[in-house]
């Protein structure tokens, strides 16, 4: 059996250095190759593993033909954002998972597949797509993954689509959590303005709830709402010294670099501290991105702190790798219990202490458990808080009729429609955690709400 | 784009916008404020919505020229668009009738009271308002406050309008002659603390409008984070008025201080090339 064709990596001394991608993704003889090792499954299993059910053998079997194209065509039948998919999608626990060849280790890199045909038509124009328009309106609250995903799926069902966005900028997480490093920003414009070509509209800084309400975007005409504003307030560890200075949410360090462009400060107004010994708090991917951000902007340590172990991590792997080997340290098995500032009120130190794995909690990992008398101090000038994030409180709080659950999700019905009539919800805003299930989410639901749409319609034209 | 229909400058260093926009104007209330960004390369820069014109589309902002973003700011014309605005943000003031209400303001920080006390006003209240500034040429709205209050004092540090000393003195004389229900306080930050510990004595509700550093606004960074009580909370999306005796002012005053550098970095940048501008003509 053929072994799977790996993306070449640039050097970690150099790409720690700059915000370029890790790797350029595959040449058109590394395509072929990988995509020839596609066994074509007579029942395939990969699909199984896609949020959003792309035709994944069908896709590589054009590819394997030398027609992109036509492997486009069929990504975007389920995909409408294939290049951000194929970069940051978790595929070794979606589609890649459920390949036949996994068994071997040897699984088909499909996410790489996908990167490669959604770059190779990212700089041709889009052919016209006809769109039978049913002058239906509907409007999308926030642009991020969710919102995007379900606006373009109702978009090409024929309805005429606005997004609403807070920021001054579209993409959500896309835009300002994420790193170039990671999803280049020209990847994500491209996705966005094909939608726009579409037709389309982005409305951005317009806060739903306040700018405008709920009831407006009912009065102004529109049929169906739905909500995907995403994760909010960052969650805190809740102790001593956590508000002193240089002590930041990894939302914050992350929307200062990526959103405000900070690292080219003074050239932008927007500052950002660069940290000498960073210390980031967290396992996820948001903590990688933070750490590997904080190594870009040039300090000589950053150490990533973790209360279980590597394993438990729910971070991908490969970002994990990535980090390490672009200077991260990992101190796993170590909490902090207080940071210590100066006198000056900015922090110095990081008191932790050392963890121990027992028993198995509800989640299936193992729980972690403080070591008495093990305490230790790691001196630092920067810390970035990465533990994860409250769903965002702005419009639920202000729409008494709109029922969340005790941690303040919107609650859905099985037709991701919440409590109020014709308004859905999805993503982050209901407990998603990737930026693909949440995409899934919002297809899902820009069916339902199709669905909804057409019934109320049928409804009103006897009447 | 958002334009900029009125510019009028009101005081020393001070400017008064009326910027187009329809939906802000239409739902806005007291208490709340924008953020505004001047172009691509500009930060996100929050001010108090002084009032709206709904006929017409306009939110009113009035800022004071402290550092960069307000000086560039203050350097665009009538006619001028800025990239963003938008609005408006946090809960707005809870308006009801007190009684007695003292409305202490500092500085700019005038121009954010003028909407509370004319809702206060509105809803039954008796308005006494207390204006502090350095010297004379930096009161602004005294026209407005007084057609608001029904007594205004001023407080000059040089003793050039008012009283001389501090709005603190003024506060207390007050008290100590009538009964007082409510204080409501907004401008630097050693002023709010200082009306604070005053009503804090008296046992005298205080609400202060706190202004700590702020990036996007909408509840999702934590930049604006300030401790109330002990706990956490966001000044953009759970105040940004606080209970002023439960606010931790020593941490407040020391956030504040997280970008000075970089703002003195930015602030000499901006002048430098506005310099060589002035040199090539």
């Amino acid at each position: 059996m053929l072994q799977k064709i790996k993306m070449y990596d640039r050097d970690p001394k150099v790409r720690n250095k700059d915000f370029e991608q890790v790797n350029f993704g595959y040449s058109q003889e590394e395509m072929f190759k990988e995509a020839r090792r596609c066994l074509q499954c007579v029942t395939p299993m990969c699909r199984n593993g896609c949020p959003v059910e792309i035709d994944i053998p069908v896709f590589i079997k054009f590819l394997t033909e030398g027609n992109p194209k036509q492997a486009f065509e069929v990504l975007k039948q389920k995909n409408n954002l294939p290049a951000v998919c194929g970069r940051v999608c978790p595929q070794e626990n979606q589609c890649e998972k459920f390949c036949i060849l996994s068994k071997k280790k040897e699984s088909i890199c499909i996410g790489n597949l996908e990167r490669y045909v959604a770059d190779f038509m990212a700089e041709s124009p889009i052919d016209n797509v006809f769109i039978k328009k049913n002058d239906v309106k509907i409007a999308i609250i926030g642009s991020g993954p969710a919102g995007l995903t379900c606006g373009g799926d109702l978009l090409k069902m024929g309805y005429d689509v606005t997004i609403y966005e807070s920021l001054h900028d579209a993409g959500g997480v896309l835009r300002y959590g994420i790193p170039d490093f990671r999803l280049p920003k020209k990847v994500l414009n491209i996705e966005i303005d094909n939608l726009k070509k579409l037709g389309i509209k982005i409305i951005l800084n317009t806060l739903i709830g306040r700018t405008k309400t709920l009831k407006d975007l009912f009065d102004e005409g529109n049929k169906s709402v739905f909500i995907a504003v995403g994760a909010g307030l960052p969650i805190f560890p809740n102790i001593p010294g956590e508000n002193l200075n240089h002590i930041y949410c990894a939302n914050e360090f992350l929307v200062r670099v990526n959103l405000m462009h900070s690292y080219n400060f003074p050239v932008y107004d927007t500052p950002i501290y660069k940290g000498k010994n960073v210390v980031v708090i967290g396992g996820g991917n948001t903590a990688m991105d933070s750490a590997r951000t904080a190594i870009r902007l040039g300090a000589e340590s950053v150490k990533l702190i973790y209360r279980r172990t590597e394993d438990e991590m729910p971070s991908r792997k490969e970002e994990r790798v990535h980090a390490k080997e672009e200077g991260v340290e990992f101190v796993v098995l170590t909490n902090p219990i207080k940071f210590i500032g100066n006198d000056k009120k900015f922090v110095k130190a990081v008191e932790c202490v050392k963890m121990e794995l027992k028993e198995v909690d509800y989640s299936g990992r193992k729980n972690s458990h403080k070591i008495d008398g093990s305490n230790y101090i790691i001196e630092t000038d920067m810390v970035i808080l990465a533990l994860g994030l409250h769903p965002n409180p702005v419009l639920p709080s202000l729409m008494k009729d709109l029922c969340t659950d005790s941690r303040g999700y919107v609650i859905i019905d099985e037709n991701y429609m919440t409590s109020i009539s014709g308004v859905f919800a999805g993503g982050d805003i209901i407990g998603g955690n990737t930026v693909i299930k949440a995409m899934g989410m919002g297809k899902k639901a820009a069916k339902a709400m199709a669905k909804y749409c057409s019934f109320t319609f049928a409804e009103s034209n006897k009447i | 784009m958002y334009k900029i229909v009125n510019k009028q400058k009101i005081g020393e260093k001070i400017q008064s916008y009326e910027i187009y926009a329809p939906e802000i104007a239409k739902n806005a209330k007291p208490g709340q404020f924008v953020i505004f960004r001047i172009d691509d390369k500009g930060e996100r820069v929050p001010l108090t919505i002084v009032s709206t014109n709904i006929r017409d589309g306009l939110v009113r902002v009035i800022f004071q020229e402290t550092g960069k973003s307000t000086e560039h700011f203050a350097s665009l014309e009538e006619g001028n668009y800025i990239k963003d605005f938008v609005g408006p943000l946090g809960c707005y003031t809870k308006i009801k009738k007190y009684g007695t209400v003292v409305a202490v303001a500092g500085g700019v920080g005038v121009a954010e009271v003028l909407p509370v006390i004319k809702a206060l006003k509105k809803a039954g209240n008796k308005i006494i308002t207390i204006v502090g500034a350095r010297s004379r040429g930096l009161i602004i709205l005294e026209n407005e406050l007084k057609e608001q209050s029904d007594l205004l004092l001023f407080a000059t540090n040089d003793g050039t309008y008012g009283t001389k000393g501090f709005v603190t003195d003024i506060l207390e004389d007050i008290i100590n002659r009538e009964k007082v229900d409510m204080t409501y306080v907004i401008g630097p930050v050693p002023m709010m603390q200082a009306v604070a510990e005053i009503t804090k004595k008296k046992c005298i509700y205080t609400l202060v409008s706190l202004n700590p550093i702020m990036l996007d606004g909408t509840g999702m960074c934590g930049a604006c984070r300030v401790s109330i009580n002990g706990k956490i909370k966001f000044a953009c999306v759970d105040g940004p008025e606080f209970d002023a005796h439960l606010v931790d002012w020593e941490e407040l005053i020391s956030r504040l201080m997280l970008f000075k550098e970089f703002e003195k970095i930015s602030y000499n940048k901006f002048k430098h090339e506005q310099e060589c501008k002035c040199y090539k003509k």
